[in-house]
């Protein structure tokens, strides 16, 4: 260990009292860096992030696909834009593991002991988690595509699809960030996260046509988001009705953000 | 004379217990001060709330003359904290996390860079640097953890507790290093359970127990709170032993403590030596060891709480834990 005698600063300038927008920005931008840069080291994230939808979308079309649609094709047609939603939708509480973890290891501690702006912590998350979202719908599209899939509509069908999904995953990130925020582990958050995600998916018309299910299910299946959200991007994709579905998906959206922003802002509050 | 850091009346309340029930104390610039206290003493709590990571329920605290509550993020450009386990970000490289902590500073990409290559090289991680943080030991994780809260040049240091569950060469090395800071001009607040640490490298000394000081100076002074210094005689031939301790009783009026093979009994009266001595010389005993030395800073604390320093490892444990959570 060398000696070196820069470490005590010299009686500056005296500090400012607050973050400007653009260093709020900036500070932003940095923590969304060190988020995905950690993929770089990670690759087990990577393959979470791309092997278990290619494994899902695998498994759905050549096991099942033949057996619900008649044929692994058609299947593969049906169910595309619905594993997109699961994924999407599932993929909105890596938001709630990562703070989680930054929590519990220390970390938020040390940004927040940093002169940063407050917010710049979770937005960055979230930027970034929302860049992996985009690379995972264009995994999944681009996988499905090889196996067979067609777009049908164009590529503003296409482009309307991710936008519909990132909107809503921004919208459902703020019930992640109270999961994130109130969980005692990540382990609890993945517990959390699998037993809302699971029954909610495979109880709308995301993987199967709703039509073979009991009436009372399919009563369910009817007001479930997720089939709104999974009509519509099968709308936006393969054609259909698409602008009923998507108001819906719109307003739930809309409404989990009222319910859960609130809260999620409060138990930052707290924490910072 | 200007004080790095000065804190008055801060209690905190968690539901009915109170974590810190009305603590003073005061840095001078430049200097260290060492908290020493056993777990659950209030040592965090208190670094917390002068770092601006919590509010206090009462009283008032400034770092460099700003206010922690009303003034913190000013408080924060002056401040760096390292704490009882390492805060690194375990995906990140060494060179990454120092780097981000760069850039969150507002340095340039080319300064961060630069920063965290000397910071690097200072705490012996250079050849470290390009591996994910998981990778590390825990020896090199808490000195990454140290060069993180150093990025920015930190006027005041904030270690809690920097060497808990290091072996005894990476406490060492840890030691020289606060060393090397405190040369430079850094002022030091240092929270340890561990005696010997404070007594190596504080100016100044506060005992935390239940949330109060319950004692405080220099280490020299606190031994000499108890009034007690410490006589201790070890005869040449081990059969003597009874014989000595029967004189020193006889001398001081209080029987010896006889492990080790040598009578140790604390002295009030140093004039009680030279008797003990034309004694031991009548009967003809000849003592290899004949020593009266200041009580230990272990002796003080017991004399001050009725309890050792280093008991009580229920909230140990748990930073061991977390230490130990895999990646």
């Amino acid at each position: 260990m060398t000696a070196m005698t820069t470490t005590a600063a010299p009686a500056g300038p005296a500090p400012a009292g607050h973050v400007g927008p653009l260093a709020a920005l900036r500070q932003t931008m940095t923590l969304a860096w060190r988020s995905l840069v950690q993929i770089k080291h990670n690759p087990w994230e990577l393959l979470d992030l791309s092997i278990q939808p290619i494994m899902f979308l695998l498994l759905f079309t050549y096991v099942f696909g033949g057996a619900i649609s008649g044929s692994t094709g058609d299947y593969l047609q049906f169910a595309l834009p619905g594993l997109l939603v699961q994924n999407a939708l599932f993929y909105t509480l890596s938001t709630a593991i990562g703070l989680n973890t930054d929590i519990t290891k220390g970390v938020f501690d040390r940004l927040r002991s940093l002169p940063i702006a407050r917010t710049a912590p979770l937005s960055g998350r979230i930027i970034a988690d929302t860049v992996k979202q985009v690379w995972a719908f264009a995994l999944l599209v681009g996988f499905g595509m090889v196996l067979g899939f067609r777009v049908e509509t164009s590529v503003f069908g296409l482009l309307g699809a991710l936008a519909l999904l990132v909107v809503v995953a921004l919208a459902m990130s703020w019930m992640s960030v109270l999961i994130g925020l109130k969980a005692s582990s990540p382990e609890k958050v993945q517990m959390i996260a699998f037993s809302t995600m699971m029954p909610l998916t495979f109880t709308s018309s995301a993987l199967v046509p709703s039509r073979t299910f009991p009436e009372w299910l399919r009563a369910w299946s009817d007001i479930n988001p997720v089939t709104h959200l999974a009509d519509a991007i099968r709308g936006l994709l393969i054609g259909g009705e698409v602008a009923t579905a998507s108001m819906v998906s719109l307003l739930w959206a809309a409404g989990f953000a009222v319910v859960f922003a609130p809260l999620a802002i409060r138990a930052f509050r707290v924490r910072v | 004379m200007q004080h790095a850091i000065r804190a008055e009346g801060l209690v905190k309340r968690y539901g009915e217990t109170r974590a810190l029930d009305g603590i003073d104390l005061v840095v001078p610039q430049g200097r260290l001060l060492g908290v020493l206290g056993p777990n659950g003493a209030g040592k965090t709590t208190a670094v917390r709330i002068l770092a601006t990571l919590l509010r206090p329920d009462e009283g008032r605290a400034t770092v460099g003359g700003f206010d922690v509550v009303r003034q913190a993020h000013q408080v924060r450009s002056l401040v760096g904290l390292t704490g009882q386990y390492a805060a690194v970000d375990e995906m990140l490289t060494g060179v990454e996390n120092l780097v981000m902590i760069g850039r969150l500073l507002g340095m340039s990409r080319a300064d961060s860079r630069r920063r965290a290559a000397e910071l690097l090289e200072r705490f012996a991680l250079s050849d470290a640097g390009g591996r994910a943080a998981k990778t590390y030991s825990g020896g090199m994780r808490r000195r990454l953890d140290l060069a993180a809260s150093l990025v920015g040049r930190p006027q005041v240091l904030f270690l809690d507790e920097p060497t808990t569950g290091l072996d005894p060469r990476s406490r060492t090395e840890l030691w020289s290093v606060v060393r090397g800071l405190m040369a430079d001009g850094v002022s030091v607040l240092l929270t340890t359970q561990y005696l010997e640490e404070a007594d190596q490298l504080a100016d100044d000394i506060v005992v935390f127990d239940h949330g109060r000081v319950i004692a405080s100076g220099t280490s020299d002074e606190l031994k000499a709170t108890t009034g007690a210094q410490v006589l201790e005689v070890r005869p040449l031939a081990p059969a003597d032993l009874d014989l000595v301790s029967q004189v020193v009783a006889d001398v001081i009026g209080e029987a010896p403590d006889l492990t080790g093979g040598r009578a140790t009994v604390s002295v009030h009266d140093p004039a009680a030596v030279p008797a003990v001595v034309r004694r031991l010389d009548d009967l003809g005993v000849v003592a290899t060891e004949l020593a009266l030395r200041k009580s230990s800073l272990d002796e003080v604390f017991l004399a001050l709480t009725g309890h050792r320093a280093e008991e009580e490892p229920v909230t140990g444990g748990e930073a061991a834990e977390k230490e130990e959570v895999p990646a």
